[in-house]
């Protein structure tokens, strides 16, 4: 009876052994689960395919790097639609129990995710969408961004403009955070220098009937025209400013996005507009000209910001999981990897913050024939105030 | 406000307003004679200004592409009332509701497949590129003017038509009594593809001639469609004439609650639109 058990006994330790170390086994060939958070319809899907071709592109490239494991895409369309946010984080979070959640392209759907991923066990990296406060009082130890603030494009311009002799600027830009965290960025340093807002106009989000505003810029005449738009609104400001006959008469400048993927759509009346950003597809450097070649032949059209910044997101965890020899269990050590990351971006090389955020050049532009012209940098290695962060 | 602005903005309030009751007259001649409720309606208006976009960049020529996708549009029309829309005469309004918020879906759908998601742009027709000197710097530019022409004219034939002409009779018939119609031997449901295929038409016509000034993105439907309702509940649903001062009104009200009341701006066309249905809640010119 006793050996009975005893043989019993040794067979089932022999079993939990060998089940052990199949588990052993099994975790270092499990995929790396990405959940993709982004739009790919609706009007930002565009953004959405773009970030998702740069990332697969730039985990292709360095596959070598991720120590023989291979990546899981679970990808969910966001729609950016903020309402959808904390429902599409959860199950990515506790279903499919990602280990990085990539996304989102707009500010109100990273509010929704970052509550629900905030503290969590996986990474949450954010491609594209600049809401300060993704880096600023909401910040976290596993929140990571590859983009921007909207802070760092703007804040630039208004020494810029103080450059070019201009003293009494209008501001103008959709009523919504980011429109106004940008406005308020250009607005803190060009004051700050001796220059005036003399009116700041918040158009009601997503109207596109201008006529009013540029009849009043007319009226006012300032010496230049700071605004933040996007997408179709950009592309119907910028035409509808040269058809009032504002063009060529007050400068207008603004934050880069203005003239990101709309300048074919905006034709001749975007010729002359000095924007700011973090990118520019002309930028000279080996990254951006291989980037944008093998891009291109991959995927059959031209590269763009939106598709450097999934790329750049791509590296990130290349980087990390190389750094830690294929373990990413452990969450304290993946973070200090990704912390650490030097990311050799198209963009030109650049290191996360604190709160962790790019430190970055941006870059001033200027559009000529129909491309966003490098004119010079405009500040180097930039790094967001991240106000109200406390890590 | 000094005088010559608000000169300037008052053109801008009328040439938005004309251009709104372009897209809102299709909405209410439909609903008026058939008494469907067509949600697609903006949707026809992002499909014409996305065929403006294709033919110009085909052929290049702005007026062979405003005329070929009025024909499409007509097409359409004709195609989604006697395939989709008969069937819901005899419905309650929640049924057409239902069809026609799907038809945006597919609508929307397509358009991503056929033209992608990147905003576009048609250039003005090079003969309406220039601009006329208004005030200080500020210039007017012909092709707005052109637009807000163009709409007046639209506004005077349809007036023509629906007064002066046997199609009109029957239209105006139609909307008091359609039993007696059909009892006086008028076949009503060639009339109702008729009609259903002129209110989509002119709402991709709108599309057409807004195109230019416009970005042409996905989702520009369902924007304009919420400000055409507006426009229609005020005129009276149903009523044409309702539709003209009905969005000539929300054109000058959006216009100068911008400038004068600009943290009030967004809501503005709609407390107007609470305001006036307290006076007269079936709208000013309900029949």
């Amino acid at each position: 009876m006793k050996n009975k058990n005893k043989i019993l006994n040794t067979a089932l330790l022999g079993l939990s052994l060998v089940s052990l170390s199949t588990a052993l086994v099994a975790a270092e060939q499990d995929p790396i689960k990405v959940g993709v958070m982004l739009p790919f319809s609706g009007v930002y899907g565009g953004l959405g395919e773009a970030t998702r071709n740069g990332l697969k592109m730039a985990l292709q490239e360095h596959a070598a790097d991720l120590q023989g494991r291979t990546i899981e895409f679970i990808e969910m369309d966001t729609e950016a639609k903020p309402s959808r946010a904390p429902e599409i984080a959860n199950s990515l979070l506790n279903k499919s129990h990602a280990d990085f959640i990539i996304g989102p392209v707009h500010s109100g759907v990273a509010m929704g995710m970052i509550k629900v991923l905030k503290g969590k066990d996986t990474i949450m990296i954010i491609p594209n969408a600049g809401v300060n406060a993704a880096t600023g009082p909401l910040c976290a130890p596993n929140i990571f961004r590859t983009s921007f603030s909207a802070w760092q494009p703007s804040y630039p311009m208004g020494k810029v403009a103080l450059e070019k002799g201009f003293k009494k600027v209008v501001t103008l830009s959709w009523n919504y955070g980011f429109g106004q965290e940008s406005l308020d960025a250009f607005e803190e340093s060009f004051t700050s220098g001796g220059g005036e807002i003399v009116k700041k106009m918040l158009v009601p989000f997503p109207k596109t009937e201008f006529q009013s505003y540029l009849s009043e810029i007319g009226s006012i005449q300032p010496d230049a025209v700071f605004v933040f738009f996007a997408g179709g609104g950009a592309v119907k400001f910028v035409k509808d400013y040269d058809a009032m006959g504002l063009k060529g008469k007050i400068p207008l400048l603004g934050a880069g996005f203005l003239t990101e993927g709309t300048l074919e759509a905006q034709g001749d009346s975007a010729e002359g507009i000095l924007t700011t950003l973090h990118y520019a597809d002309p930028l000279k450097n080996e990254e951006n000209q291989t980037f944008r070649r093998d891009y291109a032949d991959k995927f059959g059209k031209p590269s763009d910001l939106y598709a450097v910044q999934g790329y750049d997101t791509g590296l990130m965890i290349a980087s990390a999981v190389k750094a830690l020899n294929g373990d990413i269990s452990d969450q304290k050590a993946l973070i200090h990897a990704l912390e650490n990351t030097k990311v050799k971006s198209p963009r030109g090389d650049f290191t996360f913050s604190k709160a962790h955020n790019p430190i970055q050049n941006i870059y001033l532009r200027r559009v000529e024939n129909g491309e966003n012209q490098v004119v010079k940098l405009a500040a180097s290695a930039l790094e967001d105030p991240a106000r109200g962060c406390s890590m | 406000m000094d005088s010559t602005l608000f000169i300037v903005q008052l053109i801008n309030g009328l040439q938005y307003g004309l251009l709104l009751f372009l897209i809102a007259s299709g909405l209410t001649l439909v609903f008026g004679v058939m008494g469907i409720l067509n949600l697609a309606h903006g949707s026809m208006f992002m499909v014409g200004a996305y065929l403006a976009w294709y033919f110009v960049q085909q052929t290049g020529s702005f007026a062979f592409s405003a005329v070929i996708s009025a024909v499409i549009a007509l097409l359409i029309g004709f195609i989604v009332e006697r395939t989709l829309i008969r069937q819901l005469y005899r419905r309650n309004h929640l049924d057409q509701v239902l069809l026609t918020i799907g038809m945006i879906f597919v609508f929307n759908a397509l358009q991503g497949l056929l033209w992608g998601n990147d905003p576009l742009g048609v250039d003005v027709p090079q003969a309406l590129s220039a601009s006329i000197p208004l005030a200080g710097i500020i210039e007017y530019p012909v092709y707005r003017i052109f637009v807000a022409v163009f709409c007046v004219v639209v506004a005077g034939v349809m007036y023509y038509v629906i007064s002066k002409t046997r199609l009109g009779m029957l239209i105006r018939a139609g909307e008091s009594n359609r039993e007696m119609v059909e009892c006086l031997g008028i076949d009503i449901s060639r009339l109702y593809t008729i009609v259903f295929a002129i209110g989509v038409m002119l709402s991709a016509v709108a599309g057409v001639v807004a195109a230019p000034i416009s970005s042409i993105v996905p989702g520009m439907g369902e924007h304009i469609l919420i400000t055409c309702f507006v426009v229609v509940v005020i005129g009276g649903m149903g009523s044409i004439k309702g539709a003209f001062i009905g969005a000539l009104m929300v054109g000058l009200v959006d216009t100068f609650a911008s400038v004068l009341v600009p943290e009030l701006s967004s809501m503005m066309i709609y407390i107007f639109m609470a305001f006036i249905l307290l006076l007269k809640p079936q709208g000013l010119f309900s029949s």
